[in-house]
């Protein structure tokens, strides 16, 4: 048996490299995108089948119903054309806020990726940034993909969609971002059901993705226009049906970068607070 | 309690199956710590009607309910939500509770260290989400009433008529789960009830459907569950009630015998 | 035979010929033979894997034997596993406590499977929480608890039908020091109290503390069977000289002293002389010129057993 070296042997091993917290994100996301590697199978229903089920559902089927109701379709359009753009934006909301509940938790108790992360250079900014942007890459895929199928069912005519893509995804980040604070925050699985039920429910029901909100009672319109989702539909609806013009545009920009940008401050406190102990 | 000793000997289970109220007691305990998740599904239905009923109810008016009745649209939608709420609640304690409490938390270990066998935990869980879902379709039918969409007084039997549906389900889903690997199998549950959701009449009626498809429709248990209580909601109480009836008590004891099984397969290897 | 006939005879609590346990083409349990009687403390000790716990899995009823005859309170498993079972308190290897429920509702819950009474429940969880040392905790949730007080509710909670048989698969295991002592304690006294122990371990100090009798168990077959001073009188040497020389690898001093000994072990840091007198051989060992960095000279204990009955390897 050889004798125990305890002598540094000089080996020429690379050293690891570290960069400021904040510019090494790309390692985070590196692990989100590997171990999507593993499950990319089981997302394709919920990323892709339910928006085109629904899609068909509603904007197929009970918009026969709408098209020959009193009205005789809604704003002078198809009612499949005025949904499949509140659904692209819904859509949205809805993969960033499943993908940044649960594994966000698991991350933070379950698995402990996130502390597996802090134990390596990695910084909280690193940690949050990373996962976003995994969340950023789950939403380029649903959202192009949707839009090509919608577009091949003829709910959706104009090239501006292409635009609505990039709008998609912000929306999506404007929700994971204040989720990911909340989900950092929590115990269990409990807290989600609240948000499922009293958040994301009521704003995929009244945010003007499936009727015009003018159609709620006032007080119910004007918080609906508070919502990020209102404002993310307007956009795709807007560019989807051509209608959309500059400063209104600008303006529902800016206020889904708001929340966005309050959301990752709100989600770096979170993380801290669970993670630096 | 009486409920879960009533289920136990309404279904064909050979012998035990007597100790299942008190996992049936467990549940209620523990849903005592999780209140708020408990209180919070009650919206989830009613949220539904008043996007349907109030919102679209203004695009689409007044429809067809099936033999050239017109009725408003949220008295037409109303009712399948109720269904459809049914479902969902006992396909949720079916499936992923379940999948849960057997795989993680490993619940019935401890609970078959103790007299209880099988059975008893079969009959227990699918009890527990009947009573669930039937403080569940009280409410909304209350909501409904209240919103001044229920039409009729055969509207109370839309109660046991939901309870029906949740029997059917949760047999059926239990006797799913026993087969689940893991979370990603889950999957299989969404690709079933959503689509079930969308295309059972619930949200348009048949006539709307292709002819093609109207035979497919027409073969969902979702289908037969929401045009129960759509016929009860409505008033339009006729022979073809029993079709339905027929059709989703079959359904949940072919379900609970085979959960039955497959669970004692499970359990004691 | 009714149970009360059953209790008048001192027939054995547990009676296996042949019992065997097999998942396919695997066996993980291979025929034993064993009776377990009234008040005792019996131990299945072994290496993971030698079919401990299949077979406490069998007695508790939730593992259908697959050849060989069980019967377990004068009954048989098959047909009465639910009236057994009421008789029984099973600690699992790994807790299964209910998370969802706080430490009180833990036990509440458990003793109404047994069909007992609310009022029953209500008194016996008070006294178990005051054994298990956990009233101040009683309405916490499970979750944030120790491994060792966790450990004292599922015992707490075995308890509630006051069973006559208490089955503990691996009691200790992963629990520090002071909460061992605690646990072997409250067993102590179950002990003292009358219940029938059985246990599986891998400890032999466990064993030792606890056992009235054992029985090893190695890839699914019953290797010796005794008690612990049996066992230690049967399978190894009264005494042990150890033996730890200025080396890296001691498998070279084999040679040098075998002839001293009845058996060698050879461990990476020492050799272990199994000899009827310690001193004698030590001095032997001088006499050849060798000179040991250490010696030292204690009697057998089960550990010596169990590494000569199942090869070195003592975990996996």
């Amino acid at each position: 048996m050889p004798a125990v070296n305890t002598a540094h042997t000089p080996i020429a091993s690379p050293r690891p490299v570290t960069r400021r917290p904040g510019r090494m994100w790309d390692r985070a996301l590196a692990y989100w995108m590997m171990s999507y590697r593993r499950v990319w199978r089981g997302s394709i229903i919920s990323g892709f089948l339910s928006p085109l089920l629904f899609l068909v559902a509603i904007g197929i089927g009970l918009g026969s119903l709408v098209d020959d109701g009193p009205a005789g379709g809604i704003e002078g359009i198809s009612y499949l054309m005025f949904l499949a753009p509140g659904i692209l934006a819904a859509q949205a909301m809805q993969t960033a806020i499943s993908e940044s509940t649960f594994p966000v938790l698991g991350a933070m108790k379950w698995q402990r990726q996130y502390h597996a992360m802090t134990a390596a250079p990695l910084g909280i900014a690193d940690i949050v940034l990373g996962h976003l942007a995994f969340i950023a890459f789950r939403l380029t895929i649903t959202s192009t993909t949707f839009v090509v199928i919608a577009t091949a069912f003829g709910a959706i005519e104009s090239w501006w969609v292409v635009l609505a893509v990039p709008v998609a995804i912000l929306t999506g980040l404007a929700f994971a971002a204040p989720v990911f604070a909340y989900a950092a925050r929590q115990e269990g699985p409990s807290g989600f059901s609240m948000l499922f039920r009293f958040v994301m429910l009521p704003l995929f029901l009244f945010s003007g993705t499936f009727f015009p909100v003018d159609q709620l009672p006032v007080v119910l319109e004007v918080i609906a226009k508070f919502t990020p989702l209102w404002h993310s539909v307007e956009l795709c609806r807007g560019l989807a049906l051509e209608t959309l013009s500059l400063l209104p545009a600008l303006g529902h920009l800016a206020y889904l970068l708001a929340w966005l940008a309050l959301g990752i401050t709100l989600a770096m406190r979170g993380f801290r607070a669970k993670l630096v102990v | 309690m009486g409920t879960a000793q009533r289920v136990s000997r309404m279904m064909p289970f050979p012998a035990g199956a007597g100790m299942a109220r008190a996992l049936v007691e467990r549940n209620v305990r523990a849903y005592k710590h999780a209140w708020t998740t408990l209180v919070s599904g009650f919206f989830e239905p009613v949220f539904y009607l008043f996007s349907l009923g109030v919102g679209m109810g203004a695009l689409i008016g007044d429809i067809d309910a099936g033999n050239g009745r017109m009725v408003a649209y949220a008295s037409f939608v109303a009712p399948a939500l109720m269904a459809a709420a049914a479902m969902n609640g006992a396909v949720m304690d079916s499936t992923f509770n379940l999948f849960f409490k057997l795989k993680y938390a490993k619940l019935y270990d401890s609970v078959l260290a103790t007299p209880l066998g099988p059975r008893d935990v079969a009959v227990g869980e699918i009890s527990w989400a009947l009573i669930r879902g039937g403080l569940y379709s009280t409410v909304f039918l209350l909501v409904a009433a209240v919103a001044g969409v229920v039409e009729s007084w055969w509207a109370v039997l839309a109660l046991p008529a939901a309870v029906l549906i949740g029997f059917a389900f949760a047999a059926v889903g239990m006797a799913a789960t026993t087969f689940m690997r893991s979370w990603q199998d889950f999957e299989y549950i969404n690709l079933t009830i959503l689509p079930m959701f969308l295309f059972s009449a619930t949200f348009f009626p048949l006539s709307a459907y292709p002819a093609a498809l109207q035979w497919v429709v027409q073969a969902t248990p979702l289908y037969h569950g929401a045009a129960m209580i759509r016929a009860l909601m409505l008033g339009d109480v006729g022979a073809s009630l029993l079709v339905h009836v027929i059709y989703l008590l079959v359904m949940g004891m072919i379900g609970a015998v085979f959960a039955a099984r497959r669970i004692e397969r499970l359990l004691l290897t | 035979m009714t149970l009360r006939a059953f209790e008048a005879t001192d027939a054995p609590l547990i009676s296996a010929r042949g019992l065997t346990k097999r998942f396919g083409d695997f066996v993980a349990v291979d025929g034993i033979d064993l009776d377990v009687h009234r008040g005792e403390a019996f131990g299945f000790l072994g290496p993971n894997g030698a079919g401990k716990s299949s077979t406490m899995r069998m007695i508790g009823c939730v593992s259908p034997p697959s050849d060989g005859s069980l019967r377990i309170l004068g009954l048989d498993p098959g047909a009465d596993g639910s009236r057994i079972r009421s008789r029984l308190g099973v600690v699992p290897q790994r807790d299964t406590l209910d998370e969802e429920l706080t430490v009180r509702e833990n036990i509440l819950v458990y003793g109404r499977y047994f069909g007992l009474s609310k009022a029953v429940v209500r008194e016996r969880a008070a006294e178990l929480l005051e054994f298990a040392q956990l009233a101040d905790r009683a309405d916490s949730v499970v979750e944030p608890l120790s491994g060792g007080m966790k450990r004292r509710l599922t015992i707490a909670r075995s308890l509630v039908n006051e069973p006559e048989l208490l089955l503990l698969d691996e009691p200790t295991t992963g629990l520090d020091p002071q909460a061992r002592h605690v646990l072997w304690d409250r067993l102590f006294r179950l002990k003292r109290s009358g219940v029938t122990l059985v246990l599986t371990t891998h400890y032999m100090d466990e064993a030792e503390q606890l056992c009235d009798r054992l029985v090893v168990m190695d890839g699914g077959a019953i290797v010796a069977e005794g008690s612990p001073r049996q066992l230690i009188a049967e399978h190894s040497t009264r005494e042990v000289l150890e033996l730890r020389f200025a080396v890296d690898d001691h498998a070279p001093y084999q040679a040098k002293v075998a002839d001293l000994a009845r058996r060698i072990e050879v461990l990476p840091d020492r050799l272990l002389l199994y000899v009827d007198d310690g001193d004698a051989a030590a001095a032997a060992v001088h006499d050849r010129g060798l000179t040991p960095l250490s010696v030292l000279v204690r009697r057998s204990t089960l550990e010596d057993v169990f590494l000569h009955l199942t090869g070195r390897t003592l975990i996996d």
